[in-house]
């Protein structure tokens, strides 16, 4: 708690000056991706469902907000929350048919679903295929502020960024995140207690699927472009390595994982294909050696330091 | 459907053999995938790889060591399968006390790796592998031209599925791995080396996707990406089939390729996504997939 | 003493800072910036082997430019329009990069070039095939070398017409680049007097291509349009030589096909085929003389078109900055339009007001292996066609500056 009250407003402060110190296109990419890992998170972290098909609701809400920023002319706050909107109502859809099964078969399902969206994205003419939507524009924010100069466009992805994270907090803090833990620990024994086990696992993954969606409505909007890169598996496999390197069910965790990747895949750009082995690389890694994550590990290694019990589950 | 009257049956049975020949490469996957899964509950992620690799070998062997077709149809899946038996040792068995979904992550990091290697050493592109002398040509079955190679990969596609059918159904080393699959600790206080037993069905499952890779270099280029667009279709038809029964993958491998045949002609557009679109439907109808036993 | 001596080193070089280095030239340096694909599906046909003839073109010019050296500096955009994008902003912004050169992948293209027009630096298009670029999305700072679906199609189409090809059938790849292909071939088909016999779009991307080859097939046309580009054309190719489709008796119009992916075909499965590009490698003296040089450098491989392009784009833009003394894009896109293009890849090119360099085409037809003598001995060339019947017409023309000006 000490580490709370401390490290919060130390982080928001760095997360204000950062601008100024490095690139802010790149800030902003690496925070869209960090909300997309935290929603990922929620569902990974929280309720143990491995989703491999989140690309599809951050991409197809990347086109989504695009086409109404660039074509329907709305501002960039709505084109933000049809997104989400969208992302939402493919969430619950999706999330209602993966949800019969569990385990690696929801993995599956949950990938091809993903792909039958992407091919859904080749094809639909308002997508214009591969060459994407192009040239969209930031707008105003509430007719007011002009997104086009990169530092106000970032200080509003990171309101909407802090907006997402409060969101999860507030859902993993209450008697419903509660009960996301105990399906994840026991469910026979969550839906012998006389909870409707898969009605809560349909809510988090409609939530996490809404959130990955204002991650890519937002990723549109910064980088006035939706293309297929953010509907592909690739994009999936990507947040879910991210979430893994930074630490599954932690809260800062998937952030960290974010930022890492994404500066991996800026700085490393023209090492080509070496950028895949590196990524496959701390898989293998993380999953042999360091199944906590970055900021797992470190949290672990403070609670054996202050030799507090081992908190009850927190890990599979 | 709107245009069944405007195709000609003899371009109808065309299209459908087609079909079955695509449905021999799922059905071969397929089986790899679900003997892994039924022993080790590991989704095999590098499947796509192996099946890569498979192709590759047989191109490396025939391009640098004059190691002709024939040989490599048998040694190209002893050495990726060697391979997939060092990858269970070192690796894979360190995970199995774990969730499964530990399992799946590895292997997709392992996959991501494999793929990443030979874009670096290959190039994208891909290699070009000739087809054998002795299938060369084909037949002119009156309502198409049959190019003798395709016969020839449903022909072994589907005496390597009845043959391991075979073995698992009808022999005692068989039953010995339907056992393992049910009760691991019970089986190995008969005596059985569980470890090995597991071990050496992993070995012959990523043999399986190799031998897949050999059947397919002739036919599609030889790259680094092949594997990749194929993997997520044989997920898919996993789950239509349902893992639990052996003969049931090879069955919707076939079905599948068949479906997917005929929407070539009726609606091509869909034919990317026709096999996701039945999943849904299985999903909803039938959840434990259509040979799976209800959990 | 010492702390007096490098308080006037400090001193010094703030000044050294402050003072602009040169009046014509920005930060002192001229850096070009190549952005392809390293490593993915395009990677063979430009990649590596662009950032090498960009490198010829500087190291031919002399290494420097009005007397500022010349950097290049290159990237891997994955063939992601954000990444890209990123690159783009970033080289601009950051590293101070004054022109992006190749540009595969048309959605990247669009972003880049859309970038450099707002932040007012040059590119040089060379693998990007899409006519949108110098058309309805055109830039007066960006720059289309080497080719566009628009001369493919027309080349490739007018000319099967006209040698007795007049019935096809299309397989397109069913999004929009295959449609666009597939629209301005069978325009020019139309055009020459020819009928398209029907199309089917298949998936994308697509392993197996039998079925649509059997629908192909039963239509009789006689040539089979492949709407496509990369793997889908090779997987394609190979395959209606598995269906005895040529030995039958119907051709093959690859309609965007690159040396490289001959080359990985293979002739024997390859030969036949009819192809448009911009540049052949063993043309004449100097596209030898040039590509061996090249090769020397590449493993022994032989450039493509779009490597060539490369060059000739990089070159033609060192000039351009020389005789407009300065690096500012206007200024030097100014001199780009004026300055006719000759080197061993055009002769007499000219960069047309929206941006397209329109040079000779040429067709080709891929040889039998027989008639290959040595490596990469891969194509007859059956006709030169003329620039200004191979591209787009500039009246036809969608470019919105354009349009403001009449």
């Amino acid at each position: 708690m000490r580490l709370q009250k401390i490290g919060i407003p130390i982080l928001l402060a760095l997360a204000l000056a950062a601008p100024f110190v490095v690139y802010p296109v790149f800030l902003m990419k690496a925070l869209c991706f960090a909300l997309f890992a935290c929603a990922f998170n929620l569902l990974l972290g929280y309720v143990g469902l491995l989703s491999f098909g989140h690309a599809a609701y951050f991409g197809f809400a990347a086109y989504v907000s695009a086409h109404a920023a660039k074509v329907w002319g709305l501002g960039p706050e709505l084109a933000l929350v049809l997104g989400t909107l969208t992302a939402m109502g493919l969430g619950l859809v999706f999330g209602w048919l993966a949800i019969r099964r569990s385990g690696i078969y929801f993995a599956m399902i949950t990938l091809a679903l993903s792909q039958m969206v992407f091919f859904f994205c080749v094809q639909a003419p308002f997508t214009h295929g591969e060459d994407g939507i192009q040239a969209v524009p930031r707008g105003r924010l509430l007719g007011l502020i002009d997104l086009t100069d990169n530092l106000s466009m970032y200080y509003f992805v990171l309101a909407v960024f802090i907006l997402g994270l409060l969101i999860i907090r507030r859902a993993v803090g209450s008697p419903f995140g509660q009960v996301l833990k105990a399906i994840r620990e026991n469910e026979p024994r969550a839906t012998s207690l006389g909870y409707k086990t898969d009605r809560y696992k349909l809510m988090a993954f409609t939530l996490s699927a809404a959130l990955a969606g204002t991650a890519g409505a937002m990723k549109a909007l910064v980088f006035q472009l939706a293309s297929l890169t953010d509907v592909h598996w690739h994009a999936s496999g990507e947040v879910v390595l991210m979430t893994l390197l930074g630490g599954v069910g932690t809260v800062f965790g998937p952030v960290v994982g974010a930022f890492l990747v994404v500066a991996i895949q800026n700085y490393l750009a023209q090492m080509g294909a070496w950028v895949t082995i590196i990524q496959g690389g701390i898989f293998v890694i993380c999953v042999l050696i360091f199944r906590r994550g970055m900021v797992g590990e470190v949290l672990e290694f403070w609670r054996r330091r202050n030799s507090e019990p081992p908190p009850s589950g927190g890990h599979h | 459907m709107f245009e069944l009257i405007g195709i000609p049956p003899q371009a109808l049975f065309g299209q459908m053999l087609l079909g079955l020949i695509n449905g021999a490469f799922y059905a071969v996957l397929s089986l790899g995938l679900a003997l892994i899964f039924g022993l080790l509950n590991v989704i095999n992620f590098t499947h796509g790889a192996q099946y890569m690799l498979g192709a590759y070998v047989a191109w490396l062997l025939l391009n640098f060591l004059g190691i002709n077709y024939w040989l490599a149809l048998v040694l190209a899946p002893v050495v990726v399968g060697a391979f997939g038996i060092l990858l269970e040792r070192l690796m894979l068995r360190k995970l199995y006390h774990l969730d499964h979904l530990y399992g799946l992550l590895l292997t997709f990091g392992l996959a991501l790796i494999i793929e990443g290697v030979f874009r670096n050493l290959y190039g994208i592109s891909g290699q070009s592998y000739p087809v054998p002398p002795v299938l060369t040509g084909g037949y002119n079955l009156g309502f198409m031209f049959l190019p003798l190679y395709r016969g020839w990969v449903v022909f072994v596609s589907l005496v390597v599925c009845l043959g391991t059918w075979l073995v698992i159904e009808k022999t005692k080393l068989g039953s010995y791995l339907r056992a393992g699959t049910e009760n691991p600790t019970l089986v190995q206080a008969f005596g059985i080396n569980v470890p090995r037993m597991i071990t050496l069905t992993y070995g012959f499952g990523v043999g399986l996707a190799a031998l897949a890779g050999v059947l397919a270099a002739p036919i599609y280029q030889v790259k680094p990406t092949m594997g990749a667009d194929m993997i997520i279709v044989v997920f898919a038809v996993v789950v239509i089939g349902g893992m639990g029964s052996i003969m049931g993958s090879v069955v919707t491998g076939f079905m599948l390729g068949l479906l997917e045949g005929l929407t070539k002609v009726f609606y091509p557009e869909a034919s990317n996504t026709v096999i996701f679109v039945v999943m849904a439907v299985v999903l909803l109808i039938k959840p434990a997939g259509l040979f799976g036993k209800a959990s | 003493m010492k702390r007096l001596s490098r308080l006037a080193l400090a001193a010094a070089l703030m000044l050294a800072l402050a003072v602009p280095v040169s009046a014509q030239v920005s930060d002192g340096v001229v850096k070009i910036g190549v952005l392809n694909d390293m490593s993915g599906v395009y990677s063979d046909l430009c990649g590596p082997g662009s950032v090498e003839a960009v490198k010829m073109a500087v190291e031919d010019f002399g290494g420097k430019v009005l007397g500022k050296p010349i950097e290049v500096v290159s990237a891997d955009h994955q063939n992601k329009a954000d990444i890209g994008a990123n690159v783009a902003n970033k080289w601009i912004d950051v590293d101070k990069v004054d022109v992006i050169v190749d540009l595969p992948n048309t959605a990247v293209c669009l972003a880049v070039q859309k970038i450099c027009q707002d932040k007012n630096r040059i590119n040089l298009i060379s693998t990007g095939a899409s006519v949108i670029l110098t058309n309805k999305n055109c830039s007066p700072t960006g720059f289309h070398w080497t080719y566009d679906n628009y001369a493919l199609g027309k080349g490739t189409g007018t000319a099967m017409v006209k040698e007795g090809g007049d019935t096809w059938f299309f397989l397109t790849a069913d999004y929009a680049f295959g449609h666009d292909l597939e629209k301005s071939t069978a325009e020019a088909v139309t055009k020459s007097g020819g009928t398209v016999k029907g199309s089917v779009r298949h998936p994308f991307p697509c392993n197996d291509f039998s079925s649509f080859l059997l629908q192909a097939q039963a239509s009789k046309a006689k040539v089979i349009g492949l709407a496509n580009a990369g793997g889908d054309t090779i997987n394609a190719v190979k395959q209606a030589a598995e269906f005895g489709i040529v030995q039958a008796g119907q051709r093959l119009a690859g309609l965007l096909v690159f040396i490289s992916d001959i080359h990985s075909l293979g002739l024997k499965t390859a030969q036949g085929l009819v192809v448009t590009t911009g540049f052949y490698w063993d043309q004449n003296d100097e596209t030898r003389a040039w590509s061996k040089k090249w090769s020397a450098r590449m493993n022994g491989r032989m450039p493509t078109m779009a490597q060539a392009g490369c060059y000739s784009a990089t070159m033609h833009y060192l000039k351009a900055v020389q005789a407009a003394g300065s690096d500012e894009a206007k200024a030097v896109a100014k001199k780009m339009r004026e300055i006719p293009v000759n080197d061993f890849f055009a002769k007499n090119g000219k960069v047309r007001e929206d941006g397209r360099m329109v040079h000779d085409m040429l067709l080709a037809q891929v040889k039998k292996p027989e008639d290959s003598k040595y490596a990469w001995d891969y194509y007859k060339i059956l006709r030169v066609i003329p620039g200004d019947e191979a591209y787009k017409p500039i009246s036809e023309t969608e470019c919105p500056y354009l349009l403001e000006k009449k």
